[in-house]
């Protein structure tokens, strides 16, 4: 794998490298070899929307719901703090190994999860304004809308935009330091939001 | 790090995109009662300029890693036009139709828009040293 280096304060975990630099492995923005993974998976969903069962429905709804809720916790309040107090070189390289999954995971997630999701609600008819738990439904979207909101605005743009510092000749140390804040800061407000989608989700099953 | 000013343009289209969802939001909890659509028409509209805002904005400023920006907003343009259109192939799917369909479309390719712009408005700020 090819390495690049990236010219920061040395600190003594760095003996091994050049003076005032460290190591940066080679790596993808978007991992190509996961892209079949997403067309399989978004296949998957276009099948179950087509032939509206309600297991397939099921499966992907909560599959998919899972995997957003577990990462986002797990990024917000277990890997993101991790991620701060980590020297710069262990950043970078865990930076360079775990964000460009994100790119793929993180978007397949969510719209597996709220196209089956909504499919699933129309089937058994609990998006109706009539369902009993209506208002639970609302204050989902809500919540929902809260969070891709700060997804799409935030999160995203500064992982692909950390990633693309990291690919350059001369990353600034300063630029990745801002942008991994602003990602944390993200994962971990939309970890928040996840805990709201628990007691939503719980209490509409719970009916 | 010394920046250069440019228009806000993330916060203008975090707002814009939550003009979308409060529009969504709106017309999904009435579901399926006809509502009045002029209050989703109105948000609809507000984001869509405040995308028109963003971009006349942007091509206003001096200098701009216009290269790097369309590098990345083309790949993320495709990707966002793929779920917008998973998206619209739920709602048509659920016989959505008339209004409810022409706004529910538009607001998606405001989505689908104003997405890639943020992302590649992100990495195009911080130009190579």
């Amino acid at each position: 794998m090819a390495e690049a280096a990236i010219p920061v304060q040395a600190t003594p975990a760095q003996e091994q490298a050049p003076p005032g630099a460290i190591e940066r492995p080679d790596f993808e923005i978007v991992p190509r070899a996961g892209l079949p993974i997403v067309a399989v998976i978004l296949g998957l969903l276009i099948a179950g929307i087509a032939t509206n069962k309600p297991w397939p429905l099921q499966f992907l709804h909560i599959v998919g719901g899972a995997t957003w809720t577990v990462i986002d916790l797990f990024l917000g309040f277990v890997i993101g703090p991790i991620l701060g107090r980590l020297s710069v070189p262990a950043r970078i390289e865990l930076t360079t190994r775990l964000m460009p999954k994100m790119v793929l995971i993180m978007p397949t997630a969510v719209i597996v999860t709220l196209a089956a999701g909504w499919q699933l609600g129309v089937k058994l008819g609990t998006v109706q304004s009539s369902y009993v738990l209506h208002g639970w439904l609302v204050a989902s979207y809500i919540v929902v809308g809260v969070m891709a909101v700060i997804a799409l605005g935030l999160l995203e743009p500064a992982n692909i935009a950390v990633l693309t510092e990291l690919k350059k000749k001369r990353p600034n140390p300063e630029v990745i330091e801002r942008l991994m804040k602003r990602f944390v800061y993200s994962a971990g407000i939309t970890g928040l939001m996840q805990i709201a989608t628990f007691v939503i989700m719980t209490r509409i099953a719970a009916g | 790090m010394s920046e250069r000013r440019l228009p806000p343009v993330t916060q203008v289209g975090m707002l814009s995109l939550a003009l979308i969802v409060a529009a969504g939001i709106y017309l999904a909890s009435h579901l399926p009662q006809h509502v009045s659509l002029t209050p989703a028409i109105v948000l609809l509209a507000a984001s869509a300029l405040l995308l028109a805002g963003n971009l006349l904005a942007l091509a206003r400023v001096q200098g701009f890693a216009w290269g790097r920006f369309f590098a990345v907003a083309r790949w993320a343009l495709l990707a966002y036009l793929v779920i917008a259109g998973l998206i619209e192939y739920a709602f048509v799917r659920n016989d959505t139709s008339g209004g409810p369909l022409v706004v529910l479309s538009l607001s998606l390719l405001v989505f689908a828009v104003h997405v890639p712009v943020l992302i590649a408005f992100t990495v195009a700020r911080f130009p190579d040293e």
